[in-house]
This record gives structure tokens, C-alpha cells and sequence, in this order.
């Protein structure tokens, strides 16, 4: 360990990356899903 | 398994799944972090940096999980053309990207105070690297292979069983060669591990994989939809010409 190193800016910046990329990643996939699903309705409704 | 094989039968349990799976793994998520952040025991020789291990361990199991997923997929679509394999192998590869790049950057802002560098080229950080790099020659292989009207290509599948080969090398990298990083904590039925780190670990493991398999699900809906609707107008523009 390295001594006298405060760890919280790690340890933040560590979540806050990983929550951040999870939710975006889940946003995404979301709403790309939808977009996709509206596309076939529409395509079978032509 | 071939019970799922019909695309119908599968979205009907996909869009039952979604979004529970989505729903519970965020609230559990935002508990389990909640819990390590706040009240997680620092350990004696790593400090506070410790807590850092309920995000870091659980991206590194699921984006060596998501490879091997991918070639247990690849195997079913090469040899028993399970016709939603290949879609399954497709959806798994923008997830296993986004954690395999989540546990190299946390790997590297744990290393930091934990041994006072943020990389070495070693055996576990490089063979991860790797991964990374896999995931985003598959996801290039497969996003050509459907622009170019080929989804059904043998190449994507093919590169998913071969880079299975990079997983034991993972896993066996910090018992073969020199490491800064730690052997394995936790084998079969033993860990040597402290009950509250382990609980909360496998609390956020839980978690993150619920995320995991719920994006998995709508990647799976979404890429069979579009080939639904492309499908519907691609058999359209044939009536029309044939009128």
C-alpha cells in the first residue's frame, strides 16, 4: 500500500465510472430495443 | 434448450424478464455500492482502496463470462445451428466490452495505492487487455457480417471459439507467472476471504450480473427485431418487383 496516499479520489473515481457506464450501457440497450421494436411495428403495419 | 429455438417463444420470455432483470439488478446495485461506500470494513494491509473490490471482481468475472458465453454460443451455432445463438454471441459482446474496459479501469485505480502504479505488463493485466481487444474484433466482425446481408456468417462464430483460449490464460496468469496482482482469492467451495467482504461481494456479483443478462436480453430483442422489419421490407420490395 502506498503510504500516506488518501484512497477516496480512487475509490470515487472507481465507482463513479462504473455506475456511469452501467447505466449508460443500460440506457442505451433500452432504448435502442424500443427503436428497434417501433421499426418492425411500423414495418408491419405498411 | 431447442425449446427456445423459436424466436417467438423466446421473445415472449425475454419481454416478461427484461425488465425485472434490469429493475432489480439497479436497486440491488444501488444498495450493495450504497452499503460498501458507506459502511464496508477497510482491510489491514489495503486500507479503504479494499472497497474498491465490490466493483472491480464483479466486472472481471462477467466479461470473462460474457467471452465464454460467447463460445458456447459459437459452438451451438457452428455445430447445431441453433438459429439464436449467433444473436445471443452478438448481444454479449457490447456488454463484455463495456466491463471488460470497467475492470482494467478499476484494476488500474485500485492499483494506484494499492501497489503505487496504475499498470505493469504482467501476465493478468495484459491477458484482460487482450479480452478487451477480442470483444472489439468481434463486435467489427459481426457488424460487418450483417451490413454485408451475411448475419448468418461462420466468421464471427469461428473468432468467438477461438479466443475462448484467452479465458484459462486469465484465469491461470497470476499462478504461471511473477505478479503484482494477487492469486485467486476465492477457489472451488473455499475462500479465504472475510465474511463481510465475501457477502458483499457476492452481493454485487449478483447485482451486476442481473444488469448483465437484462442488457443481454434487450441486445437480443433489439437485433431481432431489426431483422424482422428488415426481413418484412426486403420481402416487400421482391413483391413489388415482381408486380
Amino acid at each position: 500500500m502506498s503510504e500516506g496516499l488518501n484512497h477516496w479520489p480512487f475509490i470515487v473515481a472507481a465507482y463513479a465510472l462504473t455506475v456511469l457506464a452501467t447505466g449508460g450501457l443500460v440506457a442505451w440497450a433500452v432504448a435502442a430495443m424500443r427503436a428497434a421494436e417501433a421499426r418492425r411495428e411500423r414495418s408491419r403495419e405498411r | 434448450m431447442h425449446g427456445y429455438a423459436n424466436p417467438a417463444r423466446f421473445l415472449r420470455l425475454a419481454k416478461l424478464l427484461t425488465a425485472p432483470l434490469l429493475i432489480g439488478g439497479g436497486l440491488l446495485a444501488v444498495a450493495v455500492l450504497a452499503w460498501a461506500l458507506a459502511a464496508a470494513p477497510a482491510e489491514r494491509l489495503q486500507g479503504d482502496s479494499v472497497k474498491i473490490l465490490f466493483v472491480h471482481v464483479p466486472t472481471a468475472w462477467l466479461a470473462m463470462g460474457g467471452w465464454s458465453a460467447i463460445a458456447i454460443a459459437s459452438l451451438s451455432e457452428l455445430v447445431w445451428r441453433h438459429p439464436l445463438a449467433g444473436v445471443a454471441a452478438r448481444a454479449v459482446a457490447l456488454p463484455g466490452a463495456v466491463f471488460a474496459a470497467l475492470c482494467l479501469a478499476t484494476g488500474s485505480l485500485w492499483g494506484r495505492p494499492a501497489w503505487g502504479t496504475w499498470w505493469v505488463w504482467d501476465g493478468r493485466l495484459t491477458s484482460m487487455l487482450v479480452l478487451l481487444f477480442l470483444y472489439l474484433a468481434y463486435i467489427a466482425l459481426a457488424d460487418a457480417a450483417t451490413r454485408d446481408g451475411q448475419g448468418q456468417s461462420r466468421i464471427p462464430a469461428i473468432f468467438g471459439l477461438v479466443g475462448a483460449v484467452n479465458i484459462p490464460i486469465i484465469h491461470y496468469s497470476v499462478l504461471w507467472w511473477n505478479s503484482l496482482h494477487q492469486p485467486p482469492s476465492i477457489t472451488a467451495g473455499k475462500s479465504e476471504m472475510a465474511a463481510p467482504f465475501l457477502i458483499g461481494l457476492m452481493a454485487s456479483t449478483l447485482a451486476f450480473s442481473l444488469l448483465f443478462g437484462g442488457v443481454v436480453l434487450a441486445r437480443m430483442r433489439a437485433i431481432l427485431a431489426d431483422t424482422q422489419a428488415e426481413a418484412r421490407l426486403r420481402r416487400r420490395a421482391m413483391n413489388a418487383a415482381d408486380v
